[in-house]
């Protein structure tokens, strides 16, 4: 019988060697070879993940936690770290969503990718990325956390310049890595001051001392830790760099940048759920960014043509609504909409990318159209996508949402309000696309449309898969009302308990959560029908560029302006900060002062080498003058 | 029989032959005689080895002298083989016309 630590061990190697397999051998392998390497290190991992699974679920719930410790890391003065790893019902679910969510999407890729000339390197990535999003989940101190979180971000970096040929895609990585530098700059100085305060970065020492700590400390840790999720997980103000990042892969952005990395901070939030839980403020700012979010990123989806970036303000969106259920001490909420968002969103992105296979690249929505009957496969998948993003009853969406929508109802009528218009204007963008894409008139080229075929089975299968997935997911979360148990919430339980004493909770009446559900349900029903009536029966399609369009429109097309915003504010003062420091520390001070130096070896040789005559007698004559010079100062000295 | 000379004059002998080298190799032009000068300078100092080696009964010194003759024996070789090649090129040896050796 092997023990379970070794197992927990195993989890995050096999996507490493996979990684480093194929990576040192990028110019050998053939493109089946390497999609067997890499399809087959992550389907391990899954398979031991739903081990570990089991074994937990086999334990009483106040056992339901692995230590795994590898090694001792660092060991300096009184700091000291180990590579160790923590399996909780927390880390548990993560580890089935990155490991099971990423075989599917590896699997879309091997049909995506091919032919790809970065075939092998893309794999790779796509490996090393999974060892390091497992290490972030799996880690039991904030160290290896946040080795993790910089991994992923590095594949980040990597997979949105995959086409690095492409400068606005080197440009976008670029942007991506900065933003997420920022958010990790908190996050890091969040780390050192735990270590400050409580003297370990273990979760368990840090918890077990945490309620001993003084408010304004408890206050800054969690905030901290708040602004490296922000980068990381796309909010306010660090969200900008999400939408660029759709300049990756399709099969990345629905890996990376939709189901697993992007939810890193909300699982980090979760994770430090009593840190937060004892901080009323940190909740506060979290709510409030998370809403604010929510909203915002919800109206900029109204008017974008480009089908991936929809779908990317839609995941913005997604991610503030969990944060805000986060902040509002749902934390199982949050984790519930976290793990249903990575089965649809996964879902519409790999459908999306088959859109896009389809059409040879094309991403813009107005010059699709009609593809129903060409794409039965991917048309059918995703519309059960676009049903469980909007909440339509049974599918996932539905209970998640409703249950975000509940627990904001219960603190606070108007967070509901803007909330549920949060999830509405969702239903329109969503179905917006949909119709745009599947339905109407075909507006693609002649050229294009004759080519137009279904994708190959590597590609249709996960997206059948997920398909199911986002049907039936909502189940393992059905709430009391309608005559479920909510399995997940009691499965999560023991790593909410501790901080479920200091968020008083509230319950609402039955009947008061069927006249919410019932509420939001008709009102999507009807929003739907206005969307079919507009972009079906109307037949209307968004106006081509350049056309004019009001002020609003405008407005929220291009964004708020907020990347022009951010330019004028930040990049062009940095700017001018550097271009000063260049004409003025650089040229008059760092430049002359080397300049100096060799110049000063230049004047000085040109004397030095006058002694350098060529006449053998001279030099001779130096030696003897020179030997003597010694013996007699020799002599002296003595 | 060597007891019979006194010590001093091995030394004033290979003083007035290593002066005689220094001068030579100061003077003169000619490369062979410069080279020639440097030997004499060498052998100043064997002469003045084997002298107090003796003087003192320690071995040591004439096996150092032994030494000092294989290497200049080596020496002499290169330093001829150098000065020949040096005649081949620019047919003369005199050193005040070898001044190339500069930057």
């Amino acid at each position: 019988m092997v023990s379970i630590e070794l197992l927990v061990s195993l989890v995050p190697l096999f996507p490493l060697l996979g990684f480093l397999f194929v990576a040192f051998n990028t110019k050998k392998f053939t493109e089946g070879f390497t999609s067997f390497i890499a399809c087959g290190a992550i389907f391990a991992s899954f398979i031991l993940a739903i081990v570990l699974f089991i074994y937990l679920l086999s334990v009483t719930s106040t056992e339901r936690a692995i230590h795994a410790t590898l090694f001792n890391w660092i060991s300096a003065g009184n700091f000291s770290s180990t590579i160790s790893f923590l399996v909780d019902p927390l880390s548990s679910l993560m580890l089935l969503i990155v490991t099971g969510v990423g075989f599917l999407i590896h699997v879309y890729s091997i049909g995506y990718m091919q032919g790809d000339e970065g075939f092998n390197r893309f794999f790779s990535y796509l490996n090393l990325f999974v060892f390091f999003m497992l290490l972030l989940v799996m880690g039991a101190n904030y160290l290896v956390m946040f080795i993790g979180w910089e991994g992923v971000g590095l594949c980040s970096y990597l997979l949105i310049g995959f086409w690095f040929k492409n400068q606005a895609f080197n440009d976008a990585a670029n942007k991506a890595f900065i933003m997420n530098r920022i958010g990790d700059l908190g996050m890091l100085l969040g780390i050192i001051l735990i270590f400050i305060n409580f003297g370990s970065i273990e979760y368990t020492d840090v918890f077990a001392k945490a309620t001993t700590l003084d408010s304004s400390t408890l206050t800054l840790i969690p905030i901290l830790l708040f602004i490296g999720a922000i980068g990381k997980s796309a909010q306010i103000p660090l969200y900008t760099w999400l939408p660029d990042a759709m300049a990756g892969p399709t099969p990345v952005s629905a890996l990376i940048h939709a189901a697993t990395m992007v939810t890193a901070g909300v699982y980090m939030v979760a994770r430090n759920n009593l840190l937060y839980a004892l901080s009323p403020m940190a909740m506060e700012l979290v709510v409030i960014v998370g809403l604010a979010t929510a909203l915002f990123a919800a109206t900029i989806a109204l008017t974008q043509n480009d089908i991936k970036k929809v779908l990317a303000y839609s995941t913005v969106s997604q991610l503030g609504l969990m944060f805000l259920a986060l902040g509002l001490g749902s934390f199982t909420s949050g984790i519930f909409h976290m793990t249903t968002h990575a089965f649809f969103k996964a879902l519409l992105f790999l459908g999306a990318g088959s859109v896009i296979h389809a059409l040879q690249n094309e991403q813009d929505i107005r010059k699709m159209g009609g593809l129903k009957k060409y794409l039965p496969v991917t048309y059918l998948t995703f519309f059960v996508g676009v049903l469980a993003i909007s909440g339509i009853p049974p599918f996932a969406g539905f209970f998640s949402k409703d249950e975000i929508l509940a627990s904001a109802f219960e603190h606070n009528k108007i967070i509901w309000a803007i909330a549920v218009l949060t999830s509405l204007l969702t239903v329109f963008y969503m179905f917006r696309l949909f119709f745009l894409t599947f339905f109407g008139t075909a507006r693609a080229g002649q050229h294009t449309m004759h080519h137009v075929h279904e994708s190959p089975q590597s590609i249709t299968i996960p997206l059948a898969v997920l398909a199911i997935l986002s049907a039936v997911g909502g189940f393992m979360g059905v709430p009391e009302v309608l005559g479920g148990s909510h399995w997940l919430s009691g499965f999560l339980a023991p790593v909410f308990a501790s901080s479920k004493e200091h968020i008083e909770a509230h319950h609402l009446g039955h009947s008061t959560e069927y006249i919410l559900m019932a509420v939001v349900v008709v009102f999507t029903l009807g929003i739907i029908g206005f969307v079919y009536s507009r972009y079906v029966i109307k037949n209307h399609t968004p106006v081509a560029e350049g056309q004019i369009i009001s002020s609003v429109q405008r407005t929220l097309y291009n964004k708020y302006y907020i990347d022009q915003l951010y330019e004028i504010l930040i990049v062009k003062p940095l700017y001018w900060i550097s271009e000063k420091l260049e004409e003025v520390i650089e040229q008059l001070g760092i430049d002359k002062l080397v300049n100096m130096s060799g110049s000063s070896v230049v004047s000085g040789s040109k004397v030095a080498r006058l002694l350098q005559n060529g006449g053998v007698g001279y030099y001779i004559f130096a030696m003897v003058i020179g030997i003597v010079l010694i013996l007699v100062l020799g002599s002296v000295i003595r | 029989m060597i007891n019979t000379i006194p010590i001093d004059y091995y030394i004033w002998l290979s003083v007035t032959l290593f002066t005689i080298g220094v001068l030579g190799v100061l003077y003169r032009r000619n490369a062979i005689i410069i080279f020639m000068c440097i030997e004499l300078m060498l052998n100043a100092v064997n002469l003045l080895m084997v002298a107090f080696s003796s003087y003192l009964n320690d071995a040591a010194g004439q096996v150092f002298v032994f030494f000092i003759m294989a290497v200049a024996a080596a020496e002499v070789a290169v330093g001829l083989a150098i000065l020949v090649l040096m005649y081949r090129n620019t047919k003369t040896i005199d050193i005040n016309v070898l001044n190339r050796l500069k930057w």
